[in-house]
């Protein structure tokens, strides 16, 4: 897979000058603050806008002003669930998905898709009868019967509330898993993008700023990333052993395990580990009896400012791997803390996201 | 009372009238309302002007205009002759075409405003799955819009059916061609003949109602189906 896109798009106090250059397959997370263009630069990739600029997918171009090649939306290839569902309301749920096979032709795979995301039961119901969770697993359902070869999510959690976006999350999962295209997924929130994305592209008024292996930007001091509340490093590991007495799995990460609360995982999945920055504290000897189940050796690589009065460690542990950790400024100090030094991290709380 | 032959043929007239020219309004309306829903085009205000027209002035302006310009004298009166042509003034195609013009609004203005309310997003949403310009239209709009159509259609239809002033300028009072209900009821009223005049006075007005009440009850009911 191969996805390049570079456009400018200039809009009344807005300007859009954004590129993507992706190579490898998985879920891109399209990430940055409110009204920073991320829904623009995807409504430029669709189409929907017409920007100057390029656009690639696969060896397919879409766009090029500079030829004059500019695709209409409906000849691209597009599978978009946008931030509100946009169901035909003159169809029921079969109706929205068959609307789609019938155009690419994937009608054969409408038992799939409905097989999939568990939509069976809602087939004949109208789609104002939905609930907000229902309507964006049937949008997604319709996008995926279109048979994209770049599929496009608009915040597709963003309407809804925590309890339905728990509800959602495990079959965006599995839609990530059995494709084989590039899949864009906006956020305006870390957890999820840091959930779903492999890579994740950083934006900033209108402008893509960073883009690289999640685990990378999560951890990179320099990106505004470092200086959120929840700013907080992702490791990837392997599930390695289950302890159902405690309620605990160990995880492998590189060269140490960490133990982390159970969670619905088999034995040898590959699973990510999210530690925010705030949980992680530092110590130079390693702590004794202490209630913290995770305490690992680490190398302090650089230290930087972070909110008033705090700072920002950046730690590398025995496999390679990067760790934040967010201090007080006067810690830092008071530890002498400078890049080589050797410390422990004592990791609060895990997440498995 | 039964209706004589003469009251007949102006009842056909008016009906065969008033479904020609819904036709045709529909086919142009449709066109013409889905720009103006659409365009940013800046003389877009000129355009809803003039097509808005006809439902301020008095009719009899518009025929007057109409006599002129289709006109054995007149400039398309004199074009049509030339291609060999009758002239339309005081025939039934001048009717239709008089009907065309008077009923604009009543078709163009309620699908405007359908097609506006679809917006944007549906229209969005069916281009990400795959369906072009034309598919779009069909299997998204119209069925979205279609109480502005169902409106459209019996407003263009029984707009038709009430006119007066137009017919009377620029169709004359020619039986079986150009004389419809409206022209035939004043004819009864001026020769005092208040019998023949109520029959189709009354029978106008439950057609016109019934046709109304039908529109706005269907509309009830889609807005029941369609939130």
């Amino acid at each position: 897979m191969s996805l390049e896109a570079a456009f400018v798009l200039e809009r009344e106090g807005f300007r859009l000058d954004a590129e993507l250059r992706e190579a490898e397959p998985g879920v891109i997370g399209l990430f940055g603050p409110s009204g920073c263009g991320k829904t623009t630069l995807l409504r430029c990739l669709a189409g929907l806008e017409r920007a100057r600029g390029y656009c690639r997918v696969q060896d397919r171009v879409w766009q090029d002003s500079r030829q004059e090649v500019f695709l209409p939306p409906h000849r691209r290839g597009i599978g978009m669930v946008f931030q509100d569902p946009r169901l035909f309301t003159h169809m029921n749920v079969n109706g929205n998905l068959r609307y789609a096979a019938k155009r690419a032709d994937t009608l054969d795979q409408l038992a799939g898709v409905v097989d999939l995301l568990d939509l069976g039961p809602l087939l004949m119901r109208a789609s104002h009868t939905l609930s907000g969770g229902e309507r964006q697993r049937v949008a997604l359902g319709r996008a995926l019967l279109s048979r994209p070869d770049l599929l496009l999510l608009d915040e597709p959690l963003a309407a809804l509330d925590a309890e339905r976006k728990r509800e959602i999350l495990p079959y965006l999962e599995r839609v990530q898993r059995s494709l084989e295209i590039p899949l864009v997924y906006v956020s305006h929130s870390l957890e999820e993008v840091a959930r779903l994305a492999d890579r994740l592209v950083l934006m900033e008024s209108g402008r893509t700023i960073a883009a690289g292996p999640a685990a990378d930007l999560l951890a990179d001091m320099a990106l505004p990333l470092a200086q959120r509340d929840d700013a907080g490093a992702l490791l990837i590991g392997r599930v390695e052993a289950d302890d159902p007495l405690y309620h605990l799995i160990s995880v492998r990460v590189g060269r140490d395990r960490l133990r982390v609360p159970r969670h619905d995982v088999a034995l040898g999945d590959s699973v990510k580990l999210r530690i925010p920055a705030r949980d992680v504290s530092l110590t130079l000897e390693a702590p004794q009896r202490t209630s913290i189940l995770n305490v690992l050796p680490a190398t302090v690589v650089a230290v930087g400012p972070a909110m008033e009065g705090q700072s920002i460690v950046r730690l590398q542990l025995a496999g390679g791997e990067a760790l934040l950790a967010r201090i007080s400024m006067l810690s830092a100090r008071e530890l002498a803390l400078e890049p080589g030094k050797a410390v422990f991290a004592q990791i609060k709380s895990v997440a498995l996201v | 009372m039964a209706l004589s032959p003469a009251d007949i043929d102006a009842l056909w007239v008016t009906l065969r009238l008033a479904a020609l020219t819904t036709l045709i309004l529909l086919l142009i309306g449709t066109p013409l309302a889905w720009w103006l829903a659409q365009t940013r085009f800046r003389g877009k205000a000129l355009v809803e002007a003039i097509v808005a027209l006809p439902l301020v002035l008095p009719p009899t302006v518009l025929g007057f205009y109409l006599l002129i310009a289709l006109g054995a004298r007149g400039p398309l009166g004199e074009l049509l002759t030339a291609l060999g042509l009758r002239p339309l003034a005081f025939t039934f195609a001048g009717l239709v075409v008089g009907s065309v013009l008077y009923s604009l609004p009543f078709v163009v203005q309620p699908l405007q405003n359908a097609f506006v309310a679809v917006g944007r997003a549906p229209l969005e949403a069916a281009a990400m799955l795959r369906a072009g310009p034309w598919d779009r239209f069909f299997t998204v709009v119209v069925p979205l819009a279609r109480r502005g159509f169902v409106t459209a259609t019996a407003l263009g239809f029984a707009h038709t059916v009430g006119e007066f002033g137009v017919v009377l300028m620029i169709g004359g009072n020619i039986p079986g061609e150009t004389r419809v209900l409206s022209i035939a009821i004043y004819d009864h009223v001026e020769a005092l003949d208040y019998a023949h005049a109520h029959t189709l006075a009354a029978g106008l007005l439950v057609l016109s109602f019934v046709m109304l009440w039908l529109v706005y009850r269907s509309n009830r009911h889609a807005a029941s189906v369609m939130p």
